[in-house]
Formats: C-alpha cells, sequence, structure tokens
C-alpha cells in the first residue's frame, strides 16, 4: 500500500476507464475523489454503482459534467440529470436489480464466473440470458462484473491501509474492493496501526493499493 | 382517516413480534407509525441496516446513518449494519418475513408492477425485484385507482417486477387475497360497499359470502 495526495489518485485513472464507486447515494461515496476527477477532467468513464446519487452529490457531479459514456446501476431515480442523458442517448445505462449488482461484483471479486439468481425471472431482466432449472427452481445466470479501479470510503483506514467502515456507509465499498485491479481507498480518519482490532478490519490492507492522504 | 393512514394502519395489524420487515418508500413508510402496542419487529433498510428508527430530530441526524434513500434515520438499540451483500442475502435468502411495497398495478393472478413505466419514467428497479421474488411474505399498499382508473386489473400492462405473485394487496377501499391464484375481496373498508370495490377494479374478483369490514 502506498500513501498518495488525491491528486495524484486521480491521475492514475485514464480517460475510459471503469470505476466502481462506493455509496448509497452518496453515503460512503469517496467525495474528495471524484471532486477531483470532474477537476481534472477525466472523461468517457463507465462508472459501476448502486446508483447516480443526485445531481451535485457524489457520482451526480460527474454526470453533471458528462463525464460518464456508461453507467451499469440499480437506481437512476433520483438522478433526473442521468435519465435526461439515458433517453438523449448522451449515457448508455445498465439497470440490474440491486441484489443482482453486488453478487456479480462479489463473484467477480471471488474468483467466480457469476452467480444463479431467482430475480429477474419472467421479467424483461431475463431478456438475452440464460436460464437454468436447479431442483425445479428457474434462476438466471448472471456474469460477474469487474473494474480497472475500485473508489473506496472508509471510516477508519490504518497506516498499512486496513479499512473499517461505518454504519451505512459501508454499503458497496468493501465488496467493490475486492472486484478491481486497483483499489484507492478514502477515510474519514487516518490512524496509527493498531487501533482497528484485527476483529474489526473489514477490508484487508493487502487488497488496498492506494491510500489518499487527508488534508 | 386519510386513504394513506387506512392502508398503513390495516398493514401494521399484519406484523407480529421478532419478525422481520422492509418497508418500501411511499404509504410503505408510515405502516411503522402505527406499529400496533406490544409488537416488536426488526425492520430492515436494504442499504444496510437492521434496527432502523424514526427521524432523528433537527440537527441530531449523522451522515453515515441514512435510509434507502438517502435521508437519516435513527438506529434502535440492538441495531446492526452490514454491507450490500448482506443485506440483500437477508432479502433474496429466506430470512425476510415481510416486505410492505407499492405498487403501479396487480393482476387477478397477483403479479406486480411496480418499477416502471416505459417512455416516461425508468427509475430502475433498485431492490424491488429482490424483495418481491425473495421475501417469505409481500404485501402491496397502494391507492385502489389512480386518477379514477383502476389499479388491480386482469392483466398488468406495464413490466413485471417478478413472476412470484404478491400475497396481499391493501387499498383504502378494499383487502385482496389470492387464495389458489385468484384475486379475491377479503375486506371491505369501513363505509365502502362490495360493489363499489367491484366497480373500481377491472380484474374479476372473486366474492366470497364472508367479506368482512377491514378492521382498523
Amino acid at each position: 500500500m502506498k500513501t498518495i495526495t488525491v491528486q495524484e489518485a486521480a491521475s492514475m485513472i485514464p480517460d475510459g476507464a471503469s470505476l466502481m464507486v462506493g455509496g448509497f447515494m452518496g453515503v460512503g461515496t469517496p467525495h474528495r475523489l471524484i471532486d477531483e476527477l470532474v477537476r481534472q477532467g477525466r472523461r468517457d468513464l463507465i462508472v459501476i454503482a448502486n446508483d447516480n446519487a443526485k445531481p451535485g452529490v457524489g457520482i451526480g457531479k460527474l454526470v453533471d459534467a458528462g463525464r460518464v459514456a456508461r453507467t451499469i446501476a440499480s437506481h437512476i431515480g433520483l438522478n433526473p440529470e442521468t435519465q435526461r442523458q439515458m433517453i438523449s442517448g448522451q449515457m448508455a445505462v445498465d439497470l440490474v436489480p440491486q441484489g443482482t449488482l453486488i453478487e456479480r461484483i462479489r463473484a467477480g471479486g471471488y474468483g467466480l464466473g457469476g452467480i444463479l439468481t431467482p430475480t429477474g425471472v419472467g421479467t424483461v431482466v431475463e431478456e438475452g440470458k440464460r436460464k437454468i432449472e436447479i431442483e425445479g427452481k428457474a434462476y438466471l445466470i448472471e456474469t460477474a462484473l469487474r473494474a480497472d479501479f475500485a473508489l473506496v470510503h472508509a471510516f477508519l483506514a490504518d497506516y498499512t491501509g486496513n479499512l473499517s467502515y461505518a454504519l451505512t456507509a459501508r454499503n458497496f465499498n468493501p465488496v467493490i474492493a475486492m472486484a478491481a485491479d486497483t483499489v484507492i481507498a478514502t477515510a474519514d480518519n487516518i490512524v496509527p496501526v493498531g487501533l482497528i482490532a484485527p476483529d474489526h478490519v473489514v477490508t484487508p490492507a493487502a487488497i488496498v493499493d492506494y491510500l489518499v492522504a487527508n488534508r | 382517516m386519510d386513504a394513506q393512514a387506512i392502508i398503513a394502519k390495516r398493514i401494521a395489524r399484519e406484523l407480529r413480534s421478532g419478525m422481520l420487515v422492509n418497508l418500501g418508500i411511499g404509504i410503505p413508510t408510515l405502516v411503522a407509525n402505527y406499529l400496533p402496542e406490544g409488537v416488536n419487529v426488526f425492520f430492515q433498510s436494504e442499504n444496510g441496516l437492521i434496527g432502523t428508527g424514526p427521524i432523528p430530530e433537527e440537527g441530531m441526524g449523522h451522515p453515515t446513518l441514512t435510509d434507502a434513500g438517502g435521508s437519516p434515520v435513527t438506529a434502535l438499540p440492538g441495531a446492526s449494519t452490514f454491507d450490500s451483500a448482506t443485506s440483500f442475502g437477508l432479502i433474496r435468502g429466506g430470512h425476510l418475513d415481510l416486505t410492505v411495497l407499492g405498487g403501479l398495478q396487480v393482476d387477478a393472478q397477483g403479479h406486480l408492477a411496480n418499477w416502471m413505466i416505459p417512455g416516461k419514467m425508468v427509475p430502475g428497479m433498485g431492490g424491488a425485484m429482490d424483495l418481491v421474488t425473495g421475501a417469505k411474505r409481500v404485501i402491496i399498499a397502494m391507492q385502489h385507482t389512480a386518477k379514477g382508473k383502476p389499479k388491480i386489473l386482469e392483466k398488468c400492462t406495464l413490466p413485471l417486477t417478478s413472476a412470484r405473485p404478491v400475497d396481499l394487496v391493501v387499498s383504502e377501499m378494499a383487502v385482496i387475497g389470492f387464495p389458489g391464484g385468484r384475486a379475491t375481496l377479503l375486506e371491505t373498508a369501513p363505509g365502502v360497499s362490495v360493489d363499489q370495490v367491484l366497480a373500481a377494479t377491472e380484474a374479476r374478483l372473486a366474492t366470497p359470502e364472508n367479506v368482512v369490514e377491514m378492521p382498523l
């Protein structure tokens, strides 16, 4: 793990990169990284996240600035700008049931080719997907998802990069941290090693590539 | 009592102590306000919380303690938090006793459409498909008609949320169940006649002899 500035972190991410971004309606999103990506003018990004937050918040800022070419999300209902760009054809949007999205990401991080889920059977979600029956019950084959970068936000990070999360700001964060080639973390608090008890480490430092220094 | 209060109050009677319950946005959220005395349930918020409490007092919210819409909530004693994979494992894995969701349409077999209106409203399904597919019991809280048009139809015209039929529909006019896969009028609201319900419903409703008044 290497400690870097937020400017260095954002500059590692090229135009066109695929990003998994933690957060649920902006709660648990690495806001400083998003702001810096917008400031540095990064574009044509593929954003995989639960939602697109709302205009002016978190991922919504990338959308506002027209920097997202494609998003894979479960819910965009609170971001009218995403819906506008989807309808105008400016942004591609893949809508995925929330439980399926998180499991596809988990599969990507856990070395699985995909998952079998009953969610979506008999709906438009099953279009173009393989369906199999196991012990009389129908399941869809949903393929694994990975990304170039995971942008993770934690409550605590220690100097080695161990992470723990706070309350509902955990959401997608520990799962995306397993599913990307490069993991960049921000944290509300960076603390000395030992202050996060081993039992309370949720994301082990060994998989965190970069920790963004606090101001 | 207004329509929303009638619906929420009637559904609250379905809750039993110890249940794990997920309430959708809109009318379903109001169900928590009518929890009968002595009934203690676990409310799940799918962004990763069991033990969701009331909205905090002004100035007492915390940015890391929110509901599925991103608004501040409180956590009750005994609350727990977890990641989204666990949250949807609870939902799909048969651990969730009951979900209460809003609806756009329900059909005669109990199929629900509640996540999109093609060409008009495409918010994404969020957790709705997992909730309807995975919860042990699904109750739909919705007004009986929209702008005078029935919402309980012979067949849904909007995209379905799940192939799994719902268990109960509660409106301000009636309670409708699906025994044997057929929409059946179980209760009418105080002051509402069976004929009024039938007139406001497009689906053919079975009407047993013993349709009772909705207990509130």
